[in-house]
């Protein structure tokens, strides 16, 4: 491959390295060293293998594990609705056919598979990774290149072990300086999709830079990857460094004593070297984020916490304009209300964007000693049974039973509303997860993005409000 | 997967940015095992009400557009979820070609894996293409995908572009992976490269 001695950025460098075969047109056969299986996207997939006779070539380069599908409730009893326990069953049967690593259900590993893959050690930096889902990319949080593919090609993944591919475009988000007390990774990411907009990464690899950035812990940096694709990015990365070698070393599948050094030694001479060209730069300044929370049905319709919610006639493309007064009406906002004080419903704290350890200790920092306001569903859903298992080691399942939350098994649940957990039509959430989009916890359901503390804060309020104001006296 | 060559067929105007794949099929739809049958449920929520019924100011609940084999949108089509679902979907609804200004990169591939052909043309042209869909029954478009132009119904030719690889698969009805199971060798040999060594196996025994 053509790897030449001109500056190259942290994704040229792990795209180079596993190029094995440049076609003609330009299409690289690219090698991948993970690929992360769930329940959802995978059976027409093992069942196309089965077709044509295929196996799957790297076994020992494959998870699988159930998520999306599968209730948070009672893991004792067998999956109520037929549909999803076909669908679990026949992931279980492929895996068993073809010899492919597998979580079963109750084992205390499963979980969410981008919460799993990094907690395990499966996912590690300098890797392709990837998997038949959008948020593949929170494993660039890791500092390697990973993505969501189609159930095709899971099926050429499991295949051939590689996929096609031309290289993607350079570019570089940077948050300068500090964040103020009680804005999150969530918040500066929500910030970033809030300026480029949904389409705004299409074509690109984003890397996330800058010293607010480097400031981040590992779940933070995974929050912000995760949602990369909101930004309509292929792929997000974080350069790895000192935090993602203390957060690898010792998982279970990573590598151990002198092949960790070795693998360290890799890992640090893929940073971007100075000088290395993106075709797009994008600069923050985290000092200017608050605390934030979207009003409409795009992830780029947010709005800093005291900020209010647009009107069509500010808008002069009128089908752009049509659109605002679709997305008003569909959330029951009026046009200039501030997005402060409206109450919520539900409060859904989990998804693969903020359901880890860290995201449930920021929840329950502002939830201690507070109760749930009345009429609101609050519900905790923990990213992987470790996660769970780690929280309730430290109390903070009874923080939240004592304030009136459910604590539930880890899934999906209310992100996408495959399982029953779902919002009834109507029903206003605040909400940890990804998407907004209209029906996407639930038909007629109403979601405003937010970080944990916040939401933690809207169920202990009853409304979308400043976590700031609830915390003063700590923060 | 079908070939796709030359289709002349009804077009359906949609003039909406960021139409994601949750509302091409929402999620409560993805617990089949299957790639056909969803087409019934491609737009559920915008197509029908809560007992089922057609919403008639629905586009595709409209005559001659419940027939349309050709979408028509503003930017970002296809957003959000990677679920094939959404293609598979609209390929089930009898969609072969979608067209619009911009497309999120994983539908966008996801559309050729299943013979559907996604053109991005500039808006104010997709906006002459809404305004022959709307002409109605006999107002076709024609895509020629040998040729790389679209043929509107007064006769003009709109030139498109089109990846040559992905237009050869298309032509052909070929799916990748038999092509890239023919560099097999390649593929072994990268694998035992020394630099590789680092990279750690998962093994059956060791995941509980």
């Amino acid at each position: 491959m053509p790897v030449t001695n001109s500056p190259r950025t942290l994704f040229d460098k792990i795209w180079d390295d596993h190029v094995v075969e440049r076609l003609e047109d330009g299409t690289c056969i690219l090698y991948i060293d993970r690929h992360l299986v769930h329940e959802v996207t995978s059976p027409q997939a093992f069942e196309g293998l089965r077709m044509s006779g295929r196996r799957v070539r790297r076994p020992d380069a494959t998870v699988a594990v159930a998520d999306h599908n599968v209730p948070t409730s009672d893991r004792s009893k067998p999956i109520e609705e037929p549909q999803s326990r076909l669908q679990i069953e026949t992931l279980e049967k492929n895996v068993a056919e073809f010899g492919v690593p597998y979580f079963p259900l109750r084992s205390a590993s499963q979980g969410i598979v981008h919460v799993v893959g990094p907690e395990q050690g499966i996912s590690l930096p300098g890797m392709t990774i990837v998997c038949g889902d959008s948020h593949t990319s929170t494993h660039g949080a890791l500092g390697s290149l990973a993505f969501g593919i189609g159930t095709s090609e899971v099926e050429h993944v499991l295949a051939t072990q590689t996929i096609l591919q031309k290289p993607a475009k350079n570019m570089r988000v940077s948050v300068e300086g500090k964040v103020g007390p009680g804005v999150t990774a969530k918040d500066i990411m929500l910030a970033i999709i809030g300026r480029i907009g949904t389409a705004g990464g299409t074509g690109h690899v984003i890397e996330f830079a800058g010293s607010a950035i480097r400031g981040l812990d590992m779940a933070g940096r995974m929050t912000l990857c995760n949602m990369s694709i909101e930004a309509g990015a292929r792929a997000g990365l974080v350069a790895p460094d000192e935090t993602t070698f203390a957060y690898v070393k010792g998982r279970p599948f990573a590598p151990k004593g002198e092949a960790f050094e070795q693998a360290c030694d890799y890992w640090r001479s893929l940073a971007s070297d100075d000088g290395a060209y993106f075709d797009t730069e994008v600069t923050l300044a985290a000092e200017e984020i608050i605390p934030s929370v979207t009003w409409g049905t795009s992830p780029q319709n947010v709005l800093p916490i005291d900020g209010s919610v647009p009107s069509p006639s500010d808008e002069p493309d009128p089908a752009r304009a049509a659109q605002i007064q679709r997305a008003l009406d569909y959330m029951g906002l009026e046009a200039g209300q501030k997005i402060a004080g409206t109450p919520v419903d539900v409060v859904f704290i989990g998804s693969c964007t903020n359901s880890r350890l860290e995201d449930l200790r920021a929840a329950a920092d502002v939830v201690r000693g507070r109760h749930v306001a009345e009429g609101v569903r609050a519900m905790i859903v923990p990213g992987s049974g470790l996660v769970k298992h780690a929280a309730e080691a430290e109390g903070l399942d009874k923080v939240f039973l004592d304030a009136g939350f459910e604590w539930r098994e880890a899934g999906c649940s209310m992100c996408l509303g495959m399982n029953p957990d779902r919002l009834t039509p109507g029903q206003r959430c605040a909400s940890t997860s990804n998407r907004n989009f209209e029906g996407r916890q639930g038909p007629d359901g109403r979601t405003h993005l937010c970080s944990p503390a916040m939401a933690a804060a809207a169920a202990v309020t009853g409304r979308l409000c400043d976590v700031r104001e609830l915390v003063k006296e700590t923060v | 997967m079908d070939k796709f060559t030359e289709l002349t067929a009804i077009a359906a105007p949609m003039p909406t940015e960021n139409i994601d794949t949750d509302q091409i099929i929402p999620a409560r739809f993805l617990k089949t095992i299957q790639r056909t049958g969803l087409g019934k449920n491609a737009f559920a929520a915008q197509r029908y009400d809560a007992d089922g019924n057609e919403k008639p100011d629905f586009v595709l609940n409209q005559e001659p557009y419940r027939h349309a084999e050709i979408l028509i949108t503003y930017d970002n089509l296809g957003c959000g979820s990677s679920r094939e679902h959404a293609p598979w979907a609209l390929l089930d609804f009898g969609i072969r070609c979608v067209i619009a200004p911009s497309f999120a990169d994983i539908f966008f591939n996801n559309c050729f894996k299943n013979g559907i052909l996604p053109i991005r043309l500039p808006r104010e042209i997709c906006d002459e293409l809404m305004d022959d869909a709307r002409q109605g029954a006999n107002s076709r478009l024609t895509v020629d995908l040998e040729r790389q132009v679209i043929v509107r119904p007064n006769g003009e030719g709109i030139p498109f572009d089109v990846d040559p690889f992905r237009r050869h698969m298309l032509l052909e009805g070929l799916d990748d992976i038999g092509q890239t199971m023919a560099h097999d060798a390649e593929i072994t040999s990268f694998e035992h490269r020394p630099s590789r060594a680092w990279v750690p196996s998962i093994t059956i025994g060791t995941v509980k």
